[in-house]
């Protein structure tokens, strides 16, 4: 089986990179090194989460999406817009005119990811309301690649509890695929679907899919790269009721809870921001949250509508996204013969995968071996984790000296301390020769 | 001979501290690669048995080891002792105060908890001095 793991859509431009270690201590996997002046991803270990992109006070840290041009390149275009987008624009009172805004720039249908998202938290519902053994851990949801990629990573224990339900995205993409095809009678290849991202991580979901065998989505667009189009747009645009189908608990996906709210689940949790995240994840795994039935766990603060891609204020766009759904219906994904997507077409096609990126060696001996070793490195460091070094913390070097990417004297308290007693032997060496 | 060896120090009423050691217990085993059906029977453990510590001892130690064919925790507080260990071993029985239950701990389910997830465990207490727990996992 064939996974294209380390596409990456977090990149960094060395040109901007000024070496300092911001980036450096908030990574959550410890993907990033900085030497020879400039920072360096590991790419085994990088989540996508994007927290980088918005530390990095100098915007070297960026997420690789396609071009709007991109979309030329099919015969049918097709708009998935995230709900998040719906919260950007000032003075936006309907939700219509910036889908119609969407047809204004060049798309020839529109299918929203907030109706992808009802027929998720349906099925979500089902799995949490049919599950027949309660392993003393809540089922976590699969929407935001970032934490399912750090699950991969620091929790693999967890991954049997990642409901294996596809992402409102995916959903979309199938729904509107099928529906293009239908009524324009196109041939699939020749319907571009375009996911209107939030986040590099949904670009990575696409690129590297860990749940499918392939993407239904065709290619993935900034939010950012579309604002300015849409804005002009918008102020022409007409409402029309035909490209808006989603009900107000979809396009609540965009914040913190929207999924568990629509998920309907009582025992429910809802976190966001990598590190609360982590938090969260860890008091699971120690089977203290062993009353919880369902855990949604967003790396942004804010959820999706913090993303690092978005143009507006997290919380701006919040009270926004709250007005514009306050008249919409609930629910709108019909049921029964209506449905536009069947409960098979919404499953997972593969398990997830442990990434054994943290792990000192593929051989548990020599892994002991190699742990002897840094437990010995870091006696020997001065435990003040402040990164001059290159690497996160002090526990980071000693690791980084054992797996050979990084010698002791790149502790520049170790440095110093060599360099004083250098000149001291130097000083008794002058002495000694004198005469 | 265990390759990794590290005590850790647990003080009464550390709340603020609870869960450190069992987090320092679990980043271990994940950097070794130990099986996750294993790291995920001694997560249990190690945080229940760090709980206990805080909430019902008079503060002790979890001496943590690793060698190629276990996971071994030993865990010694200096007191007060189990008055009486069959019983404490039973589903919820406690001794933990109303302000810790409160607090959402002292359901006495620990104990037979830590039996449950360990491949061995072992308990002795004396009033008075203090209670020993030995548990053993075996890496597959």
């Amino acid at each position: 089986m064939e996974r294209p793991t380390y596409y990456h859509s977090v990149m960094l431009v060395k040109e901007k990179c000024k070496g300092c270690t911001t980036c450096l201590k908030h990574c959550p996997t410890e993907a990033i090194r900085v030497y020879g002046g400039t920072a360096h991803i590991i790419k085994e270990r990088c989540i996508d989460c994007g927290a980088c992109i918005k530390r990095c006070p100098y915007h070297a840290k960026v997420a690789v999406t396609e071009p709007f041009k991109r979309i030329q390149d099919f015969k049918i275009k097709v708009a998935l817009p995230a709900p998040t987008l719906y919260g950007q624009f000032k003075g936006l009172s309907d939700i219509g005119r910036l889908l119609d805004a969407l047809i204004a720039i060049g798309f020839d249908d529109v299918y929203e990811v907030a109706r992808g998202a009802e027929y998720v938290s349906q099925e979500v519902a089902r799995r949490v309301a049919g599950r027949k053994v309660h392993n003393g851990m809540p089922l976590i949801s699969s929407a935001c690649p970032a934490i399912v990629r750090l699950i991969q990573v620091r929790f693999p224990e967890l991954l049997d509890n990642v409901v294996d339900v596809i992402s409102p995205m995916e959903a979309a993409a199938v729904a509107a695929r099928r529906r293009v095809c239908q009524n324009m009678s196109a041939q699939p290849g020749d319907v571009g679907i375009f996911f209107l991202t939030p986040c590099p991580a949904k670009m990575t979901e696409v690129r590297a899919p860990q749940a499918l065998r392939h993407s239904n989505v065709d290619g993935v667009i900034s939010i950012m790269d579309v604002y300015g189009m849409l804005n002009a747009q918008i102020k022409k645009a007409r409402h029309f009721p035909y490209l808006q189908h989603a009900g107000a608990l979809g396009v609540a996906w965009a914040q913190t809870g929207g999924e568990m709210i629509a998920v309907g689940e009582e025992n429910s949790l809802a976190v966001d921001g990598i590190e609360n995240v982590i938090q969260v994840l860890e008091s699971i795994e120690n089977g203290d949250l062993s009353d919880l039935d369902y855990f949604e766990g967003l790396a942004c603060v804010g959820g999706c509508l913090g993303g690092p891609l978005t143009f507006e204020n997290t919380y701006v766009a919040k009270n926004r996204l709250r007005k514009l759904t306050e008249r919409l219906p609930k629910v709108q994904a019909p049921e029964g013969e209506e449905r536009e997507l069947d409960r098979e077409d919404l499953r997972t096609q593969q398990l997830l995968q442990p990434n054994p990126a943290m792990q000192l060696d593929g051989d548990f001996s020599v892994a002991l071996q190699k742990m002897e070793r840094i437990e010995q490195v870091l006696a020997d460091l001065p435990g003040l984790d402040c990164g001059s070094c290159g690497s996160p913390s002090c526990r980071a070097l000693a690791e980084d000296v054992v797996l050979g990417f990084a010698v002791e004297l790149d502790c520049i308290f170790k440095l110093k301390q060599k360099i004083q007693q250098m000149s001291k032997q130097m000083v008794d060496l002058s002495e000694t020769t004198r005469r | 001979m265990p390759l990794i060896a590290e005590i850790f120090e647990v003080q009464k009423d550390d709340f603020v501290a609870a869960g450190e050691a069992s987090a320092k217990i679990k980043r271990t085993l994940k950097k070794l690669g130990v099986g996750s059906e294993v790291i995920r029977r001694i997560a249990v453990c190690a945080y229940e048995v760090e709980l206990n510590l805080i909430i019902h001892s008079l503060g002790g130690t979890i001496d943590f080891s690793v060698t190629q064919e276990r996971v071994t925790l030993v865990v010694k507080d200096v007191g007060p002792g189990i008055p009486n260990v069959d019983l404490a071993m039973r589903e919820g029985w406690s001794t933990a105060p109303e302000s810790v239950r409160m607090m959402g701990f002292g359901a006495g389910m620990g104990l037979p908890n830590m039996k449950r997830n360990a491949d061995e465990f072992d308990i002795h207490s004396e009033m008075g001095v203090g209670t020993e727990i030995t548990m053993k996992f075996n890496i597959k």
